[in-house]
């Protein structure tokens, strides 16, 4: 029996990390907005590793909080541990990363999702979307409800027709245990959606007390750890949970070697393609063969769990050929499991139908966000859940869709890369996808992005203005060195001495000093008089800024050359075919990808620049 | 718009060629190269007006060809940009010197019709031409394509990849260790390594650089000087080889009109016999030419051909044009075995010169297949490589390894300044950005997969 179960402004279905950021960005823009997961113990769960950051997803995290996402706050509450990395090779990369206790995070984030006005979390299965003219028009639950919509943002994780394998044994299921959603990937397939069959796997979880550490390598958090959100601060004296690292053997090696044939990844069952960067341990194994170990890191799950991660060790070998492993594996000899490893398999959607809006080319009020977009990864995810909710709700009230270009955000770069070239294998977000990547740094994602966010509406005034502070005083104090002379005194060459920096026989500004390698912003102190007390983050970002100014602005003349060709736009109803001069392959992409610049159609795999040029000249015959 | 520049006259050692270029930096960058006879500012110089002067050499201010140029001041132009055209002698050789020297003060190679497309796209070409410039863009793209394609194969090609692939292998160490940065499979790339791996690359890029001027010495010979005092040889040497080929000789008077070169082949190999003698009279007998000029002379040469005169003592004219050998691939002849040995190969000064030696007799001809040997051995030339396909494609291909080892050096500036590896990659990806822009490969895509290949990393 169906049942009419009222409107609403938009569906959200799947509450995992993309799912909560696009949930939470509509409802406080002011839409009516349900949320739905398959189960409620299932919101906002890291089935993976537990934690969060990393190199350039640290980046996305602070992104994502100053377009005013959830995720960083969230984290910032539930952290076990916080570590910079990176600190040695250069600002842009410092990259901020956490081990989350990961039961409070998921308690954490459904409270939040609960107490939020607008926000209807509901425990069911979307078995059918109604899709009427080309639009959104309602969904259905599994038992039965029909709630009207206009948006419907699809955030479904690994789990259309989720699939997991531990060795022989496979059975349909989502991750970590939950019920899979096998109806709905049939439905978009009808729509004339096409999916595509990816695959991926999570090491085993095994019982502390179990194992030695004695034999391993221990991991500390920082001692003057950071926050993710710029509205955070942590305490120091807060207790931090220590990592571990141990080896494989070589011993470890040929068991797996001997019973690959049991792993359904070599045996041929598994057809979905896996990533190059999360390969499983019998992957390791056979491609490094000439590798003697590979490192193993023993995370903690949470405060009040005795459940280790084992990051390494994913695999899709039969149980027993796993817990022999971890047998010749130091300090793990004894290791009881909790759960096995296994590798999943699930269906996602081909993300080059979407634009860069991400709502699809051809259905009106659909959206898609997180690894049903290809993509991996607990950032990745919640970066296309804000970047979705934020265009339904631009969408809802007419405006244009929030496209953030490759210059502005790691964002940006996530979502033109997956849209524009699609994706073979799960998209990671990596630093060296980041062609401007000086620009993109951690400490300047609030100057960046904190404008969008409060244009949009996500940001309060409060934090608005203090940002505006912040960033006078940045502004204020870069000035002062760029115009303050130094004069050449024997006190001033003394200090220099002191650093083992040349002597000055001409005055020269304090932003030239700084500029020196060896000297710091805050040992200058001692011959700069009239500097005022700053607040840290606007002394590390003046710092920053200063002492890295040629390189910056190297790569905002490279900025402005890429923007020519972005600012260049093309019509969504061009039809490419009808362009005399275009080669045939180069009609068949456009036509495909649909690019909103000649930018975007310019990174297109099969467009040339002679194609390019075409395009610039159809683009003024049509002015003409 | 950035400015451009090309040869606008069809690939011939025709009468004359034109060089153009078009942007708003135009005539800021002509002023750099050209010193016209009277120098007028700019704003003084109105649009179609001819000027004569020099196109000089940007690095050292010598004067490199006698030039008219026309300039055309926007819009009143083709492009309607800022524009002007050097009209320069014949030859492929002046006519690339000239283009390298604007690309050198800044001007961006243009593209395939560019010019054309400039001209539609600011509006000087009606619309009902649009399809011709698309069509001019795609034949000339096509043309060029193929002449690329041509290149590619063989040994260039296998060049350029081994250097890729030494770029790609260390930026994937570091893109690595910044993406992975707890995995010690992935080693700290050192600052250490990393110096000696620029200093590798930037060689390797130099070579190659290189090997298009053996491509421009094939096209145009090799600018051979002969030297040596007076009744050394000279003469000599040079009827010996021109009286050997004369068949293929072939008269080209040079730009600076005070000398006659003589184009012949040895043995597939182009010579441009730089006759030091001065014009050469009815009898052809050599006029000498005094040591100051010599050096000159030299100084524009590929290849020296010391004379000397292996009967008598080393003389002072003799020595002093020793020492200018130092910086210059030269062959030194000890002239006249037939009459006698005096053994100069053991003097001080000639040894010294660490240049091959070779005994002959320009008289009886003994030695000459020595001296041609010597020639082909020194240049490295092939069969293949005299062969080789168009010039324009040459040339952007050597502008893309130009700025591939600027941005090398660029890199070596940083590390020099202890800044952190982030920065290093920055001109480190720009110079790999800049080489495979010859083999049209995608930078981002390869330096993900070169990580995965090299390294076990991830869950």
């Amino acid at each position: 029996m169906k049942y009419d179960a009222g409107k609403y402004d938009v569906a959200v279905i799947g509450a995992g990390h993309a799912g909560c950021e696009a949930a939470l960005a509509t409802a406080r823009l002011g839409l009516r907005t349900l949320l739905f997961s398959i189960s409620l113990e299932a919101v906002a769960n890291m089935p993976c590793n537990p934690h969060i950051g990393g190199s350039s997803k640290g980046h996305l995290v602070m992104e994502i909080d100053c377009l005013g996402g959830e995720m960083g706050k969230n984290i910032d509450k539930t952290y076990t541990q916080l570590r910079m990395l990176n600190t040695s090779k250069g600002p842009a990369v410092y990259s901020l990363r956490a081990q989350a206790d990961r039961k409070k995070y998921q308690i954490e984030m459904k409270h939040t999702l609960e107490k939020q006005e607008n926000l209807y979390l509901k425990q069911a299965e979307i078995i059918d979307i109604g899709v009427e003219d080309g639009s959104v028009k309602w969904v259905e639950t599994n038992i039965g409800a029909i709630y009207q919509v206009d948006n419907v943002i699809l955030a479904t994780g690994t789990y259309l027709k989720g699939k997991i394998y531990i060795g022989e044994v496979s059975y349909k299921s989502g991750p970590d245990g939950v019920f899979p959603a096998n109806k709905l990937s049939d439905m978009l397939t009808k729509m004339g959606i096409e999916l595509v069959r990816f695959k991926t796997g999570t090491p085993a979880r095994i019982n502390k007390n179990t194992i030695d550490f004695s034999k391993m390598e221990i991991q500390n958090g920082d001692e003057h750890p950071k926050a993710f959100s710029f509205e955070d601060t942590i305490e120091e004296e807060a207790e931090q949970l220590p990592c571990y690292l141990t080896y494989t053997t070589s011993e470890t090696h040929e068991i797996i070697r001997k019973n690959l044939h049991r792993s359904p990844l070599y045996a041929g069952e598994i057809t979905g393609t896996g990533p190059r960067y999360c390969p499983s341990i019998e992957d390791k194994v056979v491609r490094f063969a000439d590798k003697e170990r590979h490192q193993i890191f023993v995370e903690p799950i949470g405060r009040d769990t005795d459940e280790m991660y084992i990051q390494g060790m994913s695999s899709s070998l039969p149980e027993d050929v796993q817990i022999a492993m971890y047998r010749t594996i130091p300090g793990l000899e004894k290791a009881e499991f909790t759960r096995p490893a296994y590798a999943i398999e699930y269906d996602c959607i081909d993300p080059s139908e979407l634009k860069l809006s991400l709502e699809h080319k051809k259905i009106s009020g659909m959206f898609f966000a997180g690894q049903i977009n290809g993509t991996s990864g607990y950032e990745e995810a919640a970066a296309q859940g804000i970047i979705a909710g934020i265009n339904v709700a631009q969408k809802a009230k007419g405006k244009e869709p929030v496209i953030l270009d490759r210059s502005q955000a790691y964002i940006g770069v996530l979502i033109d890369d997956i849209v524009t070239k699609g994706t073979n294998e799960p998209y990671r977000m990596m630093t060296s996808r980041a062609e401007y990547r000086l620009l993109l740094r951690q400490d300047n994602s609030d100057l960046r992005l904190t404008e969008i966010g409060h244009e949009v509406g996500l940001i309060s005034e409060e934090r608005y203005q203090k940002f505006l502070r912040k960033r006078d005083a940045i502004e204020k104090e870069v000035e002062r060195l760029e115009s303050t002379v130094i004069k050449p005194t024997d006190k001033v060459n003394q200090f220099l001495e002191r650093y083992q920096s040349s002597p000055l026989t001409t005055g020269a500004k304090l932003a030239e000093l700084l500029r020196r390698t060896e000297l710091k912003y805050e040992d200058l102190k001692e011959i700069d008089e009239q500097r005022e007390c700053l607040p840290k983050e606007v002394a590390e970002e003046v710092e920053i800024e200063v002492k890295y100014k040629g390189y910056i602005k190297l790569q905002q003349q490279q900025v402005e050359k890429f923007k020519k060709l972005e600012r260049k736009l093309l019509p969504q109803e061009i039809d490419y075919e009808a362009i005399k001069g275009l080669r045939i392959e180069a009609r068949q992409k456009l036509n495909k990808i649909k690019p909103n610049s000649v930018g975007q159609a310019s990174r297109i795999s099969g467009v040339s620049p002679a194609d390019i040029s075409v395009l610039l000249i159809y683009l003024e015959q049509q002015k003409g | 718009m950035s400015t451009i520049a090309a040869i606008a006259t069809a690939p011939s050692n025709g009468g004359i060629g034109i060089i153009r270029m078009s942007g708003k930096e135009c005539f800021k960058i002509l002023n750099q190269i050209f010193r016209p006879l009277n120098p007028q500012k700019i704003e003084d110089i109105s649009g179609y007006t001819i000027k004569y002067g020099y196109i000089v050499n940007i690095k050292t201010g010598e004067n490199m060809d006698e030039v008219l140029v026309s300039y055309f001041k926007s819009p009143k132009s083709y492009t309607t940009e800022d524009m002007c055209e050097i009209n320069s002698h014949g030859g492929m050789v002046i006519e690339q010197e000239i283009l390298k020297q604007c690309l050198l003060a800044g001007a961006e190679l243009a593209e395939p019709g560019e010019f054309t497309k400039r001209a539609f796209l600011n509006g000087r070409i009606d619309l009902s031409q649009a399809e011709g410039v698309i069509d001019l863009i795609n034949s000339k793209t096509a043309k060029e394509a193929k002449a690329s394609f041509q290149q590619l194969e063989g040994e260039l090609s296998q060049k350029i990849q081994e250097i890729r692939k030494m770029q790609l292998d260390i930026i994937a160490d570091i893109e690595a260790s910044i993406d992975y940065p707890e995995y010690d499979d992935v080693e700290e790339v050192t600052s250490q390594r990393l110096k000696k791996v620029l200093i590798e690359i930037r060689e390797k890029l130099i070579r190659l650089e290189e090997s298009y001027n053996n491509g421009r010495i094939l096209k145009e010979g090799i600018r051979t000087v002969i030297v040596g005092k007076p009744n050394a040889g000279k003469s000599s040497l040079l009827n010996a080889i021109l009286g050997e080929e004369r068949a293929i000789v072939s008269n080209i008077e040079g730009t600076t009109r005070d000398t006659i070169e003589e184009f012949v082949t040895i043995h597939g190999i182009p010579l441009k016999l730089i006759d030091t003698a001065g014009i050469r009279n009815a009898k052809d007998e050599v006029e000498e030419i005094g040591v100051q000029k010599a050096l000159k002379l030299i100084k524009k040469a590929d290849l020296v051909i010391d004379i000397i005169d292996n009967t008598k003592e080393l003389k002072n004219e003799d020595k002093e044009i020793l020492s200018m050998l130092t910086e210059k691939v030269a062959i030194i002849l000890l002239n006249k075995i037939d009459e006698g040995d005096f053994h100069l190969e053991d003097k001080e000064e000639i040894k010294e010169t660490k240049k091959p030696i070779i005994k002959i007799s320009a008289k009886t001809k003994e030695g000459i297949e020595e001296l041609y040997q010597k020639i082909i051995e020194m240049f490295q030339i092939n069969q293949m490589e005299i062969e080789q396909g168009n010039l324009v494609t040459n040339m952007r291909h050597k502008n893309q390894i130009h700025k591939a080892v600027e941005a090398i050096e660029e890199a070596q500036i940083v590390l020099e300044q202890e800044l952190p590896i982030d920065l290093i990659s920055v001109p480190m990806k720009q110079s790999l950005e800049e080489l495979s822009a010859i083999t049209g490969e995608k930078v981002s895509e390869d330096i993900i997969s070169e990580i995965f290949s090299k390294f076990c990393l991830g869950k």
